[in-house]
């Protein structure tokens, strides 16, 4: 998963690469070079007493050890580039993916869970992308340059590092090989043992009321003995590995004094060498110490690859139309004609058969149980979902070939949960249409009963409104998202249980001005209160995702027993005459 | 290793500050005490070891020199004397020479001496392998020591999470004390393995490569140190400069951040008014300067990488020139320099690693800190041992005289006095901030009255164990509680005991839970997170109240138990509920008067008080509280729609 997601991203950016791969070359090279002019110092400088040599190659040291940083510089330059661009790239294709997402989809994975995708996830990848342009690419160059550079100096003696070098990889491999899974399962128990605490805190009133501390402390004990059994051998695992490293360095550099012994006796080579060949060693383990470490942040990176990728390749189950139609002839009828929907494996459907009409200066109430499907039922309209039977026309057109644009426009949907954006009164209200003068906002306050309250807030229609509108309450957040549809002026007006957390003179006094100000748009109402939807031109009841009734309050009071039910738990049976 | 790289790419985290660095890092260390005998252990080895592989690069330097003095041996003829040797060099003019054979410990005529060689290299090998045997020895210690030390804080901590009492989780923020518990622990589970060991052994080895070097010359020693001010050096002025450029990063993400997490959240709004648009403009623009932001906060700091090996090649090189020309002036063997380079790479490495751990370990001190002040919370009162028990549980609760408060200057309740019959069923209606929840509090004993009691059968409630009285009430609150399970199981978590699917679908059809569950992808199976993403907020409640059918309790507390969920449901979970309330005392806090008016009492509370008491038709004859409130809320609607 990773490895297709970085080729997948990485590809726009193989210029760049190139030339991080190139100074990441030079730089090493660089590097190398230091020890081989080190071997001349003592070979030629030392060993012949000859000073002004050893100045000379010193001040050449000097220069290498500039040429190497200039060009680690430019490796991180490149490298620190192409990673944020990487990050950059990654993140905007999920964003444009949960755009095109459904509700379905979004509800789906979660929006927190879409959050952490599309941020922690994607810096994850992106750090590891970064890690490895500065510091594991030059591994193996370094790894094969030493060994290289080594031969140069004497072909025998490298028989050493040609040994070396594999044992070294093969032993490191095999542990990182092991920790690897191991890592995942214990991140998942750490992740286990937060889940059980967070639980606790936040569940701590049910947990004393039912007297379950005795079970949540086993739990926590299960959880936490896991967790550490786990970290025992994790980290005994990884105990290893430097000891293993260094013994291994240690050794050969034993072995490399010894062969280098015997053939600077046998005129092989000179003594100097050793000098380098010591240091071409150190090199070489660094090197493949460090790629090992990198190793270790792969497993993480690739969960998070994997959780993006999982959002990259799902498509939204609402497809925008092909050949879309641009235009539409009347004006808000509404018709859902044998509609249903039904998660993917669900024993039962969460609607079945709906018919409704609903035409323009009508209204349409819908009544019905928490989990009747109301909900879900609006949001066929403005496709939040795609009914997964039937049809849902808007003036006679399925709305699955309107431009979504023009659905968006034709459609005003307020939606149960009171959303809104960080931004003032003003940004808000003018989400669906933009170019709204002062006036237009304060009429739709006013019809909305939210104009008395702006008016005290400070600033009017220019105070701030912090993120999802919690600054000001549940009934102004209501009052305010209804306001904002009214600005957009649609033909079809949805309203989803919008009015549930006003009080019940502002809900009567908020109907009345809404009837005159929508008196030519197709109106349709979810509602819970009887109150608010008993004069309806139509009451659709809903039970169990099926309609079960329609007609007017007084037809429905006579004979659906589902509908007196619901009237009868709100009102008397005089009330409800 | 993803941690320090991952913290210091990320520029500086949350809160690195402690505010008594000393006193909790000591704390922090007493945490090992039942480790005793493991960090003696571990102490021990750690020090043999590091000064065996100290001394290495000199064994091999000594090896190097024999090598060496076999080579410049074999170029003369056996019979001279070392000093004859040097001496007739003089003579021919070779002084320099000379100057530089005269630390060569060599024997004219004989070659390289593989005897002594070999012995030498034996020694080292054997110096070599223990050192890493007992390295590996001391990690696997140290990995012991944490571990052990890391459960017994985390099970510490949860301990402790179930004796505060609740004021404190309702006092503090929630999030708070969830961070604590969580991200405070794996913090410090961090900082400790990463740093322990490594910490140790990285001030061990610096000591001990100076101790080095100075011994193998003190002049090279003082060029090697040299550098040392200049890496604090760049390491200051990368770390300034780069920061301004963390900040811009953050604020960035921040912003990035913010927007996507409004985009979301609000995804249905953006879909319904066709703003995808915008939002798609809006988050390119924030992207873009996250991109830039981005990469220059990890350029700048990046470079301090490159810099920093620069800094060590120029010791390197000074080392190596400084060297040389002491091994040509005589006064230091061949075998010395390249140990010595040795050393100064050595030396370079653990500094940096200290360096970067200082900030590892205080952000680990920080969070140890945040741990201890949860740990040194106080508790809520013991339970009285032995608990009396009512002889028999019938469920009559009595309140006498009660008074409560949560701030000792504002009374919440005031000398309020009451008695419920066993089987009754007794409604509490008023505004909110009545105190209608502080009295079901007091009833379950999450707070304990400022004067007065409450007796349950006659025995006063505080006499109780509070898990023999809480497990007689059955309780569901306003705000849900589910935990990341199967739905099955959350309702199975009501009863004390292994109950059936049977059962579970009987509390769920009673509740009328059953049909949303079975439309449900995985029906009662679907596994829901503790956010409960995907169920309702009246669906989660009727989660809960299936819960509390199964547990079996002798009073019922419902809590606005129903608030969320509509009234046509709320009427027959109610009828559900008067069979299981049947012979049980129930106390039900309700926003909506339309679900209380069959109470046997009423209860109107304002301000702490009751103000009001009797059956629903009385208190509407009596045209007082609880008739303005109920006409507010029902006869203004009727008149209105009429």
């Amino acid at each position: 998963m990773l490895i297709r997601l970085l080729r997948t991203y990485l590809r726009p950016y193989r210029k760049p690469i190139a030339w991080l791969v190139l100074l990441q070359f030079l730089q090493t090279c660089a590097t190398l070079y230091l020890p081989t002019l080190n071997a001349d110092i003592i070979d030629t400088g030392v060993v012949n007493g000859d000073t002004g040599y050893i100045l000379t190659y010193g001040a050449l040291m000097i220069g290498i050890s500039l040429v190497q940083v200039v060009c680690n510089i430019g490796a991180v330059y490149y490298g620190a580039r192409t990673a944020a661009a990487l990050g950059r790239d990654v993140r905007a294709a999920v964003f444009d993916r949960v755009q095109s997402f459904s509700a379905r989809e979004v509800g789906h994975f979660g929006a927190p869970s879409l959050i952490t995708r599309t941020t922690n996830d994607v810096q994850q990848v992106q750090m590891l992308a970064l890690m490895t342009f500065t510091l594991m690419v030059s591994a193996p160059i370094m790894c094969v340059g030493g060994i290289v550079l080594a031969l140069g100096l004497d072909v025998p003696l490298s028989a050493v590092l040609v040994a070396v070098v594999p044992v070294l990889g093969i032993s490191v491999t095999l542990i990182v090989r092991r920790l690897r899974p191991l890592f995942r399962t214990m991140q998942e128990r750490l992740d286990t043992v937060n889940r059980v605490l967070r639980e606790q805190i936040t569940g701590n009133r049910v947990i004393r009321a039912f007297v379950r501390d005795e079970y949540e402390q086993q739990r926590f004990r299960k959880a936490n003995v896991e967790l550490t059994d786990m970290a025992m051998g994790t980290g005994n695992l990884l105990a290893l590995m430097f000891p293993i490293v260094m013994t291994v360095v240690n050794l050969s550099s034993i072995a490399v004094v010894w062969f280098g012994a015997h053939r600077i006796d046998s005129g092989g080579m000179q003594i100097g060498d050793l000098t380098a060949f010591l240091a071409y060693l150190m090199q070489i383990v660094m090197s493949v110490m460090m790629a090992t470490f990198m190793f270790m942040m792969v497993p993480r990176a690739e969960v998070c690859a994997e959780r993006i990728q999982e959002v990259l390749d799902t498509s939204s189950s609402v497809v925008p139309p092909t050949a879309p139609v641009r235009e539409l002839r009347r004006h808000g009828h509404l018709e859902i004609r044998g509609a249903g929907f039904r998660y993917p494996g669900a024993e039962e459907p969460v609607l079945k058969a709906i018919d409704l009409v609903a035409r323009p200066g009508e209204v349409t109430a819908v009544i019905g149980s928490t989990g009747s499907g109301k909900s879900t039922l609006l949001g066929l309209v403005p496709r939040l979902f795609d009914a997964t039977d039937g049809q849902v026309l808007v003036d006679g057109e399925d709305v699955a070939a309107i431009d979504p644009q023009l659905l968006a426009r034709t459609v005003g949907l307020v939606p149960q949960k009171p959303y809104l954006f960080a931004g003032t009164v003003a940004t808000n209200l003018r989400y669906g249409n933009p170019d709204a003068t002062d006036e237009e906002l304060w009429h739709a306050l006013e019809v909305a009963q939210a104009k008395e309250f702006v008016e005290r807030l400070e600033g009017g229609i220019d105070a701030p409104i912090a993120q999802g509108g919690t600054n000001v309450s549940g009934g102004q957040r209501q009052r305010l998202a209804i306001a904002r549809t009214l600005v957009q002026r649609p033909e079809i007006y949805l309203f989803d249980d919008s009015f549930s957390a006003l009080d019940y003179a502002t809900d009567a006094a908020l109907r009345a001005a809404l009837g005159r100000e929508t008196a030519e748009a197709t109106v349709v109402i979810v509602a819970q209160r009887v109150a608010t939807i008993r004069d309806a031109d139509r009451i659709v009841v809903l039970d169990e995702g099926r309609v079960v009734g329609a007609g007017r309050h007084h037809e429905l009071m006579a004979d659906n027993e589902t509908y007196r039910e619901i009237v009868l738990s709100q009102l008397t049976e005089a009330e409800a005459a | 290793m993803a941690g320090p790289m991952g913290r210091m790419m990320a520029g500086t985290g949350p809160d690195h500050r402690s505010l008594d660095f000393k006193v909790s890092g000591r704390r922090l260390v007493a945490q090992f005490k039942p480790e005793r005998l493991t960090i003696y252990a571990l102490l021990f080895c750690v020090v043999v070891s590091v000064g065996l592989s100290v001394a290495g690069p000199k064994i091999l330097g000594e090896a190097t020199d024999l090598v060496f003095a076999g080579i410049v041996g074999r170029q003369f003829e056996s019979g001279m004397t070392k000093e004859q040797v040097l001496a007739a060099m003089r003579e021919r003019g070779d002084s320099e020479i000379a100057d530089m054979l005269r630390s060569t410990d060599f024997t004219p005529g004989q070659g390289i001496d593989f005897g002594a060689v070999g012995n030498v290299l034996l020694f080292a090998l054997v110096v070599f392998v223990v050192a890493g045997l007992l390295m590996a020895v001391a990690t696997r210690l140290v990995n012991r020591a944490v571990n052990r030390t890391m459960y017994r804080m985390r099970e510490d901590v949860q301990v402790k999470l179930s004796r505060l009492p609740l004021s404190y989780f309702d006092r503090s923020r929630r999030g708070e004390v969830l961070s604590r518990a969580t991200n405070d622990i794996d913090n410090i589970g961090q900082t400790l393995q990463q740093s322990m060991g490594q910490l140790i052994n990285s001030v061990l080895t610096i000591i001990g490569v100076l101790a080095m070097m100075f011994w193998v010359s003190w002049l090279l020693a003082l060029v090697a140190l040299v550098t040392v001010p200049l890496s604090f050096f760049v390491a200051t002025r990368v770390g300034k400069r780069s920061q301004p450029h963390f900040v811009q990063q953050w604020r960035s993400t921040g912003k990035l951040n913010a927007h996507v997490e409004e985009m979301y959240t609000g995804h249905t709004l953006v879909k319904v008014f066709g703003r995808q648009e915008e939002s798609a403009k809006q988050f390119a623009e924030q992207n873009d300067a996250l991109y830039e932001a981005g990469f220059k906060a990890q350029f700048n700091s990046g470079v301090m990488q490159p810099l920093m090996l620069f800094v060590s090649n120029i010791n390197y090189v000074l080392v190596a020139v400084v060297g040389g020309l002491r091994v040509a002036s005589g006064s230091l063997s061949i075998g010395d320099v390249q140990a010595f380079i040795q050393y100064s790479r050595q030396f370079s490495m653990p500094l940096t690693q200290v360096a970067s751990m200082a900030n590892l370990v205080q952000s680990g001190v920080a969070s140890a800190e945040r741990i201890f002040e949860l740990l040194d919370a106080e508790e809520q009162d013991a339970d009285p041992v032995p608990g009396v028990r009512p002889e028999e549980l019938r469920g009559r609760v009595a309140l006498e005289q009660v008074s409560f408060r949560y701030d000792p200057e504002k009374p919440l309740i005031e000398d309020l006095s009451l008695t419920v019959e066993p089987g009754h069923t007794v409604a509490i209606v008023g505004p909110t901030g009545a105190g209608k929840t502080t009295l079901v509090n007091l009833l379950m004993r999450f707070y304990d009255v400022s004067s007065g009691r409450i007796t349950l059968d006659g025995v006063d409630i505080s006499r109780m164990s509070r898990d023999e009285l809480r497990a007689g009430i059955g309780m569901v609150l306003q705000d849900t509680w589910l935990f990341g399970g199967t739905i099955a199981e959350n309702i199975a978590y009501g009863a004390a005991r292994e109950v059936t699917r049977g059962e579970i679908e009987e509390a769920a059809r009673a509740a009328h839970a059953d049909r949303f569950i079975r439309t449900l992808p995985e029906g009662y199976d679907t596994v829901i997170d503790d956010e409960g993403s995907g169920v309702s907020a009246g669906e989660k409640q009727l989660i809960t109240i299936a819960r509390a059918f199964l547990s079996d309790p002798v009073i019922l507390v419902l809590d606005e138990a129903t608030s969320s969920v509509d009234t046509r449901t709320e009427v027959l979970i109610q009828k559900a509920m008067a069979k299981l309330a049947h012979g049980r005392t129930s106390f039900v806090i309700a926003h909506r008067l339309s679900t209380i008016r069959d109470a046997d009492t009423i209860l109107v509370m304002e301000n702490g008080s009751i103000v009001e008491q009797g059956a629903h038709g009385e208190l509407l004859a009596a045209d007082g509280a609880y008739a303005r409130l109920y006409k507010a809320q029902f006869a203004q609607a009727v008149a209105e729609v009429d």
